[in-house]
This record gives structure tokens, sequence and C-alpha cells, in this order.
């Protein structure tokens, strides 16, 4: 049955048969066409020669397109990132879609293109994939999972226990974006914001930062769910070293703090998906700085402090007030206030 | 509406230099408590100057007894409860709603009533109870979807309403007399709905000043400066970009339509007679309280917990042996330790190296 406004997603479509082969050939192979997809193989061979660096993450965002980005580009920037986090290069993608029964083909079509750009924006090619078919109601739209494997860029290791006393902390750009963008584009708070999301692919970024520090990079995140917050309460705790962070160098996007403070929220907490922390040796920081703000989306880079021996495994945050307290995680979902 | 951080301490500094003897001053709005917590303010106070949070936080203040009813109320047949989410995680005699929920009851969060009355509307067959907490900031809009339910015929939707006001609390914890009280941070977000002027009688009938407050860290040094500044006892309005004397006129309307003043129960400060808002009885078949009668049983204080004196003023926080050990946001004992807007959760969260 083709209802008004185009065709849809029948659970036919994950049958395996003929409608599966035409949805897979319009749909997937149209968006992702590249020589190693075009087999149609069970597995996609590659070649590598080097440290190889797997992530996944399933993407769920309701809904499924927002000011500044949609499921598609999440759900390649998410794994695209993950990668980068460990210097590594993205080699292949590969992506399995659970899709609700009705959703329209046009809309998986535009979610596709918008996947496709966001790889080709880091250089990557989806290389297989899988499809599955759920009834109405057993699914948001459709959930996306994507698959990363990447080539370490670096000899040595990254990571909190690479983290030392001196350390320079480095954030790459404005935070709280994503956050508001998506829940302004929910409509359950009924409020307008100009906000986008800063979903974005930062391999390139990332390359650009590890060419600048060298040995000199020791660690990269990405503040994701539990905002900038989780991701230096989690560094302090997995080196066992303090962090020493300025409340005044964290960039927060145009009009985050108005929702915020509306809402009751700190952008502190608040998820990005297009942001990365850095931790450098000192005499790295500001060369990698410089190779932050020549790339894509790193012209906001800034320092936002150091790395300390004392108070050895939390966060001190000194606040616009010059007054110090702890920076801790977040507990549970972010509520609204109501006082 | 951000200002500099020198502006911020240029603030501080003058206050310090202004606060003459010092005194004890209360924060009555759970927002004030956490952005006093969030930057720090409390070691910006010059010695001598206490802040101590009062009665502000809504889930804070929601008695044990009406915990319990709507627990109750989410064991019946066929009934969805819908509510503010720091609500659910909050510990009742023998269950949160958390725990009711992951035993099998329909407990769904939303994030303002409308919400609610859509839920209703989606499924004639299920009975939808919206619990009605906080003060004159969320009544108008559980008034609103009272409205909205009875003109769309949403006959599934109803309301328990826990709302309370906030006036008649202040009088109230100002004849206990347990804390010496030099003036109060009055809520600004309240007062948007109130105004300022209703606050009045603080300065008139107890000679006590009070500043109402917006929610920036400028805001709260520049209302505490204007508290110590006070010659004599008077209510002032630092928040003149939002709060009018006379407040909302068509929010009270809309308030005044849909809820009447009845006796209240608070947790710390006891019943209050006249502090609490009931639907009114033209709104019955709306009305939790009158179309599910419970029974929830005897209330059961959690053993030790200290909310009811935190929420007087009378324990700091970090005084309850608690605090910090066996009650923390991930495992919290109390209400105060529950929702962000709780002295108890706000002090933790935002707790200073030493502590």
């Amino acid at each position: 049955m083709t209802e008004p406004g185009g065709e849809r997603i029948l659970l036919g479509h994950g049958s395996g048969g003929r409608l599966y082969r035409d949805l897979v050939n319009d749909v997937f192979v149209t968006a992702f066409a590249n020589p190693v997809l075009d087999r149609l193989d069970d597995a996609a061979v590659l070649a590598s020669s080097g440290r190889i660096a797997v992530t996944t993450d399933s993407h769920v965002v309701r809904p499924l397109r927002f000011p500044g980005g949609d499921i598609g580009r999440l759900s390649v920037a998410g794994t695209v990132n993950d990668l980068a986090t460990a210097a590594a290069r993205p080699l292949a993608l590969a992506a399995a879609f659970v899709i609700e029964e009705g959703l329209p083909l046009d809309e998986l079509r535009a979610l596709c293109a918008s996947m496709a750009s966001t790889a080709e924006e880091a250089g990557v090619d989806v290389v297989t994939g899988d499809t599955k078919v759920v009834e109405r109601g057993a699914c948001d739209g459709v959930f996306i999972t994507t698959t990363g494997v990447g080539e370490v860029v670096v000899q040595h290791d990254l990571g909190a226990g690479s983290v030392c006393d001196g350390d320079a902390v480095l954030l790459s750009g404005e935070i709280g974006a994503h956050a508001v963008a998506v829940l302004a584009a929910r409509g359950e708070f009924h409020f307008r914001t100009p906000v986008e999301s800063d979903s974005a692919p930062l391999w390139r970024l990332v390359e650009a930062a590890v060419a600048a520090a060298g040995p000199g990079l020791r660690f990269l995140r990405d503040p994701t769910r539990g905002g900038l917050t989780t991701v230096l309460a989690e560094l302090a705790e997995e080196s066992g070293l303090g962090l020493e962070i300025e409340e005044e160098a964290i960039p927060v996007a145009p009009g985050v703090h108005a929702v915020c403070e509306l809402l009751g929220l700190d952008p502190l907490t608040l998820a990005n998906e297009g942001k990365m922390v850095l931790v450098t040796a000192p005499e790295a920081a500001d060369a990698v700085l410089d190779a932050l703000r020549g790339a894509p989306y790193g012209a906001g880079a800034v320092r936002i402090g150091s790395v300390t021996a004392a108070h050895g495994g939390r966060v001190a945050l000194r606040t616009r007030l010059g007054t110090r307290r702890v920076l801790d995680m977040p507990v549970g979902e972010l509520l609204p206030r109501i006082c | 509406m951000r200002t500099s951080a020198e502006a911020l301490r240029g603030l501080a500094a003058d206050l310090a230099a202004e606060a003459g003897p010092g005194g004890t001053f209360m924060e009555v709005c759970g927002t004030h408590t956490m952005a006093i917590a969030r930057y720090g303010l409390r070691e910006l106070l010059p010695p001598g100057v206490r802040l101590v949070s009062g009665p502000g936080c809504p889930v804070c203040v929601t008695a044990m007894r009406d915990l319990d009813t709507v627990v109750a109320l989410c064991g019946l047949p066929g009934m969805t409860i819908a509510t503010f989410g720091d609500l659910v995680r909050v510990p009742a005699s023998r269950a949160s709603l958390a725990e009711a929920r992951a035993a099998g009851a329909d407990v769904r969060v939303v994030y303002s009533p409308l919400d609610a009355v859509e839920l209703a509307a989606a499924d004639p067959t299920q009975e939808v109870v919206f619990v009605g907490i906080g003060f004159e900031t969320t009544a108008p809009t559980t008034a609103a979807a009272v409205v909205e339910a009875r003109q769309r015929g949403v006959r599934n939707f109803s309301i328990l309403a826990l709302h309370k006001t906030m006036p008649l609390a202040l009088e109230a914890l100002l004849e206990l007399g347990e804390t010496p009280i030099r003036g109060f941070l009055l809520p600004g977000h309240v007062s948007v709905i109130t105004g300022s002027e209703c606050f009045a009688f603080l300065a008139a009938d107890h000679g006590v000043g009070g500043v109402v407050a917006g929610f920036q860290p400028s805001d709260i040094l520049e209302a505490l400066l204007m508290l110590v500044r006070q010659t004599a006892p008077a209510v002032d309005n630092q928040y003149t970009r939002a709060v009018q004397p006379q407040g909302n006129p068509a929010a009270q309307a809309l308030m005044d339509r849909v809820f009447e003043p009845c006796d209240a129960d608070w947790r710390g400060l006891g019943l209050i007679p006249g502090s609490g808002l009931r639907l009114r009885a033209e709104l019955a078949d709306h009305d939790a309280a009158v179309r599910f009668p419970v029974d929830a049983g005897e209330p059961l204080e959690p053993a030790g917990c200290r909310c009811g004196d935190v929420l007087r003023g009378v324990t700091d926080p970090a005084e309850c042996p608690l605090f910090g050990r066996r009650c923390r946001p991930e495992a919290p004992v109390g209400a105060c330790m529950v929702s962000s807007e709780g002295a108890c959760a706000a002090r933790y969260r935002y707790r200073g190296l030493d502590d």
C-alpha cells in the first residue's frame, strides 16, 4: 500500500527476499557506492599494516532530524570520533539499521545521504551493513548502529595512564549546542532557539593535533553524553591525578546559556557531538592549539586548564567568581527545574 | 545576561565591605540553592554572613504521607501516574515511584502537565493522574492542564493536587523562631507569578526584610547587597527584569479559577493552614483525591534523616550524619538529596575541595 507522501518501509523489506534486495540496491548501494560495498559480499575485506582500532556505537535519537544534523550524520560522526580518540584514521565503517515499519523511504534515503556526506568528509567508506525491519512502535523510526575500524597513527599509548602532572587540558570549541538543539527540536519544553547541533566528524581535527603534538599528545576523548564534566571527572579518576579547570576559559555556544537559565541546566553537563578534549605535554600545548584552530571544527579551540598532582582523582573548577569547587559527574538524567 | 568576572568580584567586595554585623540570610527557592552551590557563592561571603536554604525545593517539601499516597495510587489497576522526574526517585515509606515502576506500575515522567493531558487523550481506557507539586511557579500550568482537559472532554485525566504556596510557609518558619533570620532571598520564579507585594508582610508584620532575586550569580550577590543595605526591614525587588509588584494577573486568575486554598502538610514544617492548593469542588471529576481515595497507611520517616531540619534552615546539610556517607545522590536516603534543587544534593554535587 502506498500512502500519500510516497513509499514506506514495509515488514517485507526485512524479509531477505526481493523487497530486501531492492531496498539494498535502491537505497544503500546508491548512497554509499564504493568498490568494497558494491561487491555485496557478506563480509568486507580490508587491507591494513599498522595497529587497528575498533569501536561500535548504537545511535537512537528523537527526532530523527534536528537543527544542525540528523541521526545519519550522528551515526557516522560518533563512530569516527570514537576512533579518533585512539588517534585512529578511519579505514571503514559498517552500518546496521533497525527500521520501524512505515518509515518513509525518502526519509531513509535522506538519512543515508547524510551518512554518506559525513563519511566523505571524514575520508571513510561504509563497506558493509545490515537491515532489519520491526513492527510499528517497536523502535523510534530508525536505530543505526555503526562499527568503525581505524588505523592507529601514533606509536605511543594514549589514555589517562599517559597523562602527567603539569600537562595542558585543551577543548576544541564551544560546548552545549547539540543537547540544546535536540531538546528544542523535541518540542517538549516549548521554546525556540537558533542553536544548532555541533555534530561533526573530527578525524581531520585530531590528525592535525597528532601532527603538531607528536609524542606530546597524551589523551583524547569526546565529551558526548554527560558532557565536559563527565570527561574531566573520568580523566581525573582514571589517571589518579587532579585537574585544575578555569570556568571562564570554557567556551559555551551562543544561546546555550539562555536555555540553561530557563530550564535550570548546567552547560558543562550537556552532550556534544563535535567536540574533543585533548591533554598534551605543556610544551606541546601552543602548537596543538594552533593546529586545532587551523583544522575543520577547531576554530574555537582553547586551553581550559592543567593536570596537577594535587587533589588526585578530583577536578577542581575555578568559577567565574574565583571560588573553587569539585566538578563531579551528573547523576541520572538531566531534568529541568520546577522551582 | 552574563556579568564579567571582574564585576562579580566587585559585587563580592562591596558585600564584604558593607555586611556590617552579618547575620543569617535564607534562600527559599531550589533554583537559588543550585546557583549558590554551583558558583561557590558561600566562599565569597564575608565572615559572619551565613546563607542557609529554606523550604524552597518542591520535591523536598512534599510530605511523606503524600508520597505514600502517590505510590498507593500507582498500584491501582488501569492507572498511569504522570509526574515531574525528580519525584520518581524520592524514597517514600515503603517504595519510591521508581521502584513501583520497576515492579510494573505505569509511571511516566513528563515535563509539563499538558503532556499528561495528551497521554490521557491518547488512551481513554487508562486513567491518568498528574501529581501536581511545586509552588506558584508550577501551579498555573497544572491549572491550565485542568482547564484544557475539561475543554477537550478528556475525562480520564485528573490531578493529585499537592501544590503549595510560599508566603504562608515563610510566616510559619518565622513563627517557629528556631533560626534568627536577618533577611530572605525571595524566590524569583514564584514572584513572577505572585508579584513581590505578597511578601510585604515579612517586613510589616515580622520585621524581617527580603529581596526578590534573579538567578545569575550577579543577581544573587546584588540581592544580598540590597539586603545588607536595608536600613529598615523592607521587601525590595532586584529581579525587576521579570518581576512586577503585582505579579502576573492572568496566571493568578487561572489558579484562582481552578484551585482554592487548603491546609497542607510540609516536610519539615508540618501542617500549615491555608498553605496548599486543592481543586475547586466543581472540578471534582478531575480531582484524583476525590475519584481515587486510597489508604496509604502511616508514613515512616527514614531513620537518621535530617531533611526536615535542613528544610527549616536549622541544620546545615553537611551537619547531617548521613550526608555524603549513607546518603548520596546515587543512593539517597532523604528527599533533599534526590532533587537537583534540594539543599543536600546541591551541596554534595558542588562541594568544595576541602569538604
